[in-house]
């Protein structure tokens, strides 16, 4: 437990130490609810959908966890670059209370961010309905968080260095975040587009959010609850194996 | 205490280790010297369970450390040739978090850190995140990150590396006090002959991934008619100087630097 607990505050204390970084990754969040949000609202209000802000605050913050949480796991690359993995490593401690260490301090960071960017989003313009579904909505951004840290640390684990890096942000990670309804309802869309919307994780959580905080829901709450609950222990059981399998 | 037999490790078509075999008693100082590139740093990797062998057999105090890590890990301690602090941490941080893992109970990690920290003078800059250090600072921590719990067997890989003659001598007074005091198993590599003849009882060299001669100090320098251990490693090893490449490490540091630069 003690083990758990050194590497989730080592986590955090990075974290916090880096000012810069804290005030860097707000920057995304806030061009997205400035130029998207302002930008498309009265086309949106036009076609009869309503509000686009309070219908895009919940995927801005789905996307600030995401990109957090899956950085938070992908540091792993630079701890093995500069050393300090072998360090846990050689602990007599089991690997997977490592790996569980590190996704829980990525998965907390990533709260954080998401907690901020919701106060951001407040001053845009952002009303929360639903008082009452706050603990699901909290709920929702800790099964994300959780979620996409044992992701990036589980592709860490396969990376030795950084080049691979642009592949997975834009084959993988910005896909799974322009495709998930953070942007767009998910009614009428292609067939293809709509297939692919079903199966990003990512669209459990931004409709989780939704319907947490606005009352508006495409999957309904509880099998978005189900959904991110299976996939971020899936992800955990993953990490763990494949960071157990590193060799240095 | 450490038992090697037949050891290989390849990688791809590159053999680092090719076919080794040596023991190390319980409370033994044994040097493993060898020119770079000759496969030191790769069979402490394996010794340690950060690599799986290719194939032979290796044993420490009774255990595999491929299968059981976890008891394995128990037994040993380790300095490492390259750098393995966190530069985000202060000095008590990083020791503190080593601490932990090792799972040092909190008052004994606090009279040892301080105790550590002040035998290494660093406990004025205790408080200092670890990116302020120098090069120097930075390998007497972790040297004293090393020393902090009290280890069956002690991993220096080539600790000191960088270390002023003053440094050096403490890290050498503190090892053969650990090994006289409490038996501590040490398996040492080094560049410094004289270190090896001062310190070590047996020594083994290694060349090219293999072993080609070992024994005492004494033993060594007869078998080759040298007058100092020095000869000896030389007559034995050539005197070509070998390059390792420069790794992806390397690169990532050096840009890392850049980075840094750039920055403040």
């Amino acid at each position: 437990m003690s083990a758990i607990y050194i590497l989730w505050l080592r986590q955090l204390k990075r974290y916090l130490r880096s000012k810069p970084r804290i005030i860097a990754s707000l920057g995304q969040p806030l061009l997205f609810l400035v130029a998207l949000g302002f930008g498309f609202g009265p086309i949106f209000q036009r076609a009869g959908q309503g509000n686009y802000i309070q219908f895009l605050a919940p995927g801005v913050i789905a996307m600030t966890i995401l990109f957090t949480a899956v950085f938070s796991g992908i540091e792993l690359i630079w701890d093995r670059q500069f050393g300090f993995l072998k360090e846990t490593l050689v602990a007599p401690v089991p690997r997977i209370l490592v790996m569980i260490g590190r996704t829980l301090g990525g998965a907390t960071v990533a709260m954080i961010q998401g907690l901020i960017v919701i106060v951001i989003c407040l001053i845009a313009g952002f009303r929360v309905t639903n008082f009452h579904a706050l603990p699901e909505a909290i709920l929702v951004m800790v099964l994300v968080s959780i979620m996409f840290t044992a992701l990036g640390t589980a592709i860490a684990s396969v990376l030795s260095d950084f080049q691979g890096f642009q592949l997975i942000m834009n084959f993988l990670v910005m896909p799974i975040f322009f495709l998930s309804g953070a942007l767009f309802p998910l009614t009428n869309l292609p067939k293809v587009l709509n297939i692919i919307a079903t199966i990003d994780p990512l669209s459990y959580g931004v409709d989780g959010l939704r319907s947490a905080l606005i009352g508006v829901a495409h999957f309904g709450l509880p099998l978005d609850l189900a959904v991110l609950s299976i996939i971020a222990a899936a992800l955990v059981g993953l990490g763990s194996v494949l960071f157990s399998r590193i060799q240095l | 205490m450490i038992r090697v037999s037949n050891l290989v490790k390849n990688y791809g078509d590159f053999q680092a280790v090719r076919d080794i075999s040596f023991d190390v008693d319980e409370g033994e100082i044994f040097a493993f010297l060898g020119p770079n590139g000759a496969g030191k740093t790769t069979t402490i990797k394996i010794l340690t369970t950060l690599l799986k062998p290719t194939s032979g057999a290796v044993e420490l105090d009774g255990l595999d450390p491929s299968v059981q890590h976890n008891e394995a890990r128990k037994r040993f301690g380790i300095v490492f040739q390259d750098p393995s602090l966190d530069d985000e941490l202060t000095a008590y941080e990083n020791m503190d978090f080593h601490g932990v893992l090792y799972k040092v109970p909190r008052k004994i990690r606090r009279e040892r850190i301080e105790s550590l920290l002040k035998l290494f003078e660093l406990w004025d800059r205790r408080n200092d995140p670890v990116k302020q250090y120098s090069g120097g600072m930075k390998r007497r921590l972790e040297i004293a990150r090393g020393l902090l719990h009290t280890p069956k067997i002690l991993f220096l890989d080539e600790p000191t590396l960088g270390l002023d003659p003053q440094t050096r001598n403490q890290l050498w007074t503190h090892v053969k006090k650990l090994n006289e005091d409490e038996r501590v198993t040490v398996f040492m590599t080094t560049h410094y002959m004289e270190e090896a003849e001062r310190v070590a009882h047996r020594i083994a060299i290694i060349d090219h991934g293999k072993i080609v001669a070992q024994g005492t100090a004494q033993q060594l320098k007869e078998q080759t008619g040298g007058e100092t251990l020095e000869q000896a490693f030389l007559a034995l090893t050539g005197s070509t100087i070998r390059d390792e490449d420069a790794s992806s490490v390397d690169q990532m540091r050096s840009m890392a630097r850049m980075f840094r630069r750039g920055r403040s």
